[in-house]
């Protein structure tokens, strides 16, 4: 599809903002997802005074950059457009256990002011260090919310404003399942993904099947069935201790033990692995690049039997893959 | 065929230190599914914790878990010596890289404890083998480590009377690797066969290639035994086995985490092939799982299948008991 490649190609860095009240946790959010920081270690973390950028490598290029809570953003003396042009995302960080009236109505000025200039920008509100809450307060909590939010924002004239909400905590793969969502809105080609993604899994038999961002673990797409944590957590497990083998024996020099030809091959090929009878189920990946890998969770008994077939299909998947997210 | 089978070989070890040491933890961690960060839930242990591990199918492991408060300290050596100290087969005293008493003028320090231990140990099991476990390394500033368990290990030895210099002194910390290092090499001094388990890997590695071959037991994942060819023992990693049953051991908690324990095996087999490196790792007799490490290029993986099947019989008929 020219019209996907040709965006795809001119869309350089997109940006995400990270924006919140001081302590809210965005800078542990950050060094958490893209530093591998321990979320214990967090508690160290100075207040940050200064926007942040930090570039991020990852299957595609963007930037985020990291607001300091106390600079009022909306202020005319502020050059609004040297921030806010060109943001593809804004994440807004809401502290859980804060009293959150005062924040809540920062938010919705800002989506209001950023509405009218910036429209496409799209928002996703972080109910964060819900860690911290009981199970039972989890729920109302973030019904509250999100209920102040819709009725303030309809209240200035903004119905259905493009918002997402996700209750995250650093401590869980919350964190990663939802900065997932923020980035799956970056990927123009999501809905061609999903439904390649759909094809598969009914094709192969597959539960759930993911492509993961293999340095971040964040996942660009899945198959639409419902979202399932466990099943995100056991993937990236998986690719966790596929990279440590890796690390343990992949110090072989590849040109060393292949002729130009044969590496070709296993190069085009892409790394696969897979681990069968865990409890009737099959876990199985494939590397469709340097960045992406192909996750799926099997409960197919044949698995075992099919495995050739199943090894074709993927591979056509592949070849796919890296024509639509414009690879080759 | 004779069906009188003798009993498995059963070990007694004491696990010894002071109260807070990490002892408790560390076992949990190795034989009962803890992860690192579950040892919180732990409380002082009181008086002896008795606990058996079936260490593939012919070892037993009767641990000694010794409750390191003073009082305890007391009766182990005056009422209870002998019955604590005689038939040990392994002693592990665990030291506390953050006790201040290590070695001060005071009275009561840590290596006058650690000298009566070894008395008494002397004079009712003078064959058994004492690791001792500078433990919390990870309290010690990395660059200070190797100083640091240098520095400790010359006190031990000092102290370690009829053992002097057949102790055996290891850094540990729960939060790395390092524990199954020590604890690996603490259960392969009491298993039995290991030259003849080699002598098939050995067997297994030429018929498949393989620059390396790890036998690892099924529940602690720690190493049994190992080959490994010259151009295998070029990898820069001389640390991989512990951190092999550290990955592996971690991995198979998260396996548990979505399917729920209960499985006796928590995988089949795990391959990776990629242009660096195959490996397959398997589920190999009852009792332990194989991991096959083959050079770079496109792996026959039915061979190796039918040569892992190769050697499976033999290798299940030395670690029955008998
Ligand atoms: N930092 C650090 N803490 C550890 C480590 N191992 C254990 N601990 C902590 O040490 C404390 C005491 O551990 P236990 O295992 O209960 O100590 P114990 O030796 O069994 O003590 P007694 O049963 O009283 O003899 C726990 O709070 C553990 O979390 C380690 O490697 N590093
Ligand atoms: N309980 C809990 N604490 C968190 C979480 N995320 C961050 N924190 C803590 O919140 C504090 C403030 O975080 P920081 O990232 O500096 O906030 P920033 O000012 O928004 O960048 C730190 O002490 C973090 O450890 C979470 O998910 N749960
Ligand atoms: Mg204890």
């Amino acid at each position: 599809n020219g019209d996907i490649k040709h965006r795809s190609k001119r869309d350089q860095k997109p940006r995400l903002l990270l924006m919140g009240l001081k302590r809210s946790g965005k800078t542990s959010i950050s060094n958490v997802v893209f530093r591998k920081m321990t979320p214990s270690d967090t508690i160290f973390l100075d207040t940050t005074t200064t926007i942040q950028k930090e570039a991020t490598h990852t299957f595609m290029d963007f930037q985020i950059w990291d607001l300091p809570g106390q600079i009022d953003y909306l202020d005319r003396s502020f050059d609004a457009e040297s921030i806010f042009g060109g943001v593809g995302a804004m994440i807004w960080v809401l502290d859980a256990l804060d009293n959150y009236m005062e924040t809540v109505g920062h938010l919705t000025d800002t989506v209001f002011h950023l509405q009218q200039s910036y429209p496409s920008i799209k928002y996703s509100v972080f109910i964060h260090k819900i860690d911290c809450l009981t199970e039972d307060l989890r729920d109302d909590t973030v019904r509250d919310i999100t209920q102040r939010i819709t009725d303030d924002l309809y209240d200035v004239g903004l119905e259905n404003p493009p918002i997402s909400y996700h209750s995250t905590s650093i401590f869980d793969s919350s964190i990663f399942e939802a900065f997932s969502k923020v980035m799956q809105s970056l990927v123009p080609q999501l809905p061609v993904l999903e439904s390649l993604l759909d094809t598969i899994g009914a094709s192969c038999h597959f539960e759930k099947v993911y492509l993961f961002d293999v340095i971040s673990k964040i996942y660009i797409a899945s198959d639409t069935t419902s979202v399932d944590l466990r099943a995100y957590e056991l993937c990236s497990d998986f690719i966790n201790i596929i990279v440590d083998l890796s690390e343990v024996y992949g110090w072989h020099q590849e040109t060393d033990f292949h002729e130009g030809e044969q590496l070709a091959a296993l190069q085009a090929h892409g790394a696969e692995s897979y681990v069968n009878n865990i409890k009737g189920y099959t876990l199985y990946l494939r590397e469709i690049n340097r960045n992406l890998s192909f996750i799926a969770i099997s409960k197919d008994p044949a698995f075992d039997r099919e495995k050739s077939l199943i090894d074709y299909n993927v591979g056509m998947l592949r070849d796919t893959l890296l024509k639509v997210l414009d690879y080759v | 065929m004779d069906n009188l089978k003798t009993k498995p070989a059963k070990k007694k070890i004491l696990l010894m230190g002071k109260s807070g040491s990490g002892k408790s933890s560390m076992r949990s961690i190795i034989f009962s599914n803890f992860v690192a960060k579950d040892v919180r839930r732990l409380g002082a242990t009181i008086d002896v914790e008795h606990a058996q591990f079936k260490f593939l199918g012919n070892l037993i492991l009767n641990l000694w878990d010794c409750g390191g408060q003073d009082a305890f300290t007391e009766t182990y050596l005056t009422s209870q010596k002998s019955h604590v100290f005689s038939e040990v087969g392994v002693l592990i005293y665990v030291f506390d890289t953050e006790s201040r008493q290590f070695h001060s003028p005071n009275s009561k320090i840590d290596l006058d404890t650690y000298a009566h231990i070894i008395n008494a140990l002397h004079q009712y099991s003078p064959h058994a083998h004492v690791f001792c476990l500078v433990h919390k390394m990870d309290l010690v500033p990395n660059d200070r480590r190797d100083e640091f368990l240098d520095n400790k290990s010359i006190l031990i030895n000092h102290y370690s009377g009829g053992f002097k210099n057949a102790v055996r002194t290891y850094g540990t910390s729960i939060w790395d690797q390092t524990l199954y290092l020590a604890w690996g090499d603490i259960v392969q001094c009491l298993t039995p066969n290991l030259d003849l388990m080699r002598n098939y890997l050995s067997k297994l590695g030429q018929a498949t290639k393989a620059e390396e071959i790890v036998l690892f037991e099924r529940a602690t994942f720690l190493r049994v035994t190992d080959v490994t060819t010259p151009t295998g023992e070029e990898n820069p990693y001389s640390d991989r086995f512990e951190r092999l049953s550290n990955l592996i051991k971690t991995f198979k908690h998260s396996l548990q985490m979505y399917t729920g324990q209960g499985a006796s095996h928590p995988f089949g087999e795990f391959t990776i092939s990629c242009p660096r490196f195959n490996l397959v790792l398997s589920r190999l007799t009852p009792n332990t799982y194989v991991l096959v490490v083959l050079p770079p290029g496109g792996m026959d993986l039915v061979n190796t299948r039918l040569n892992i099947m190769g050697v499976r019989d033999g290798l299940a008929a030395l670690d029955q008991p008998g």
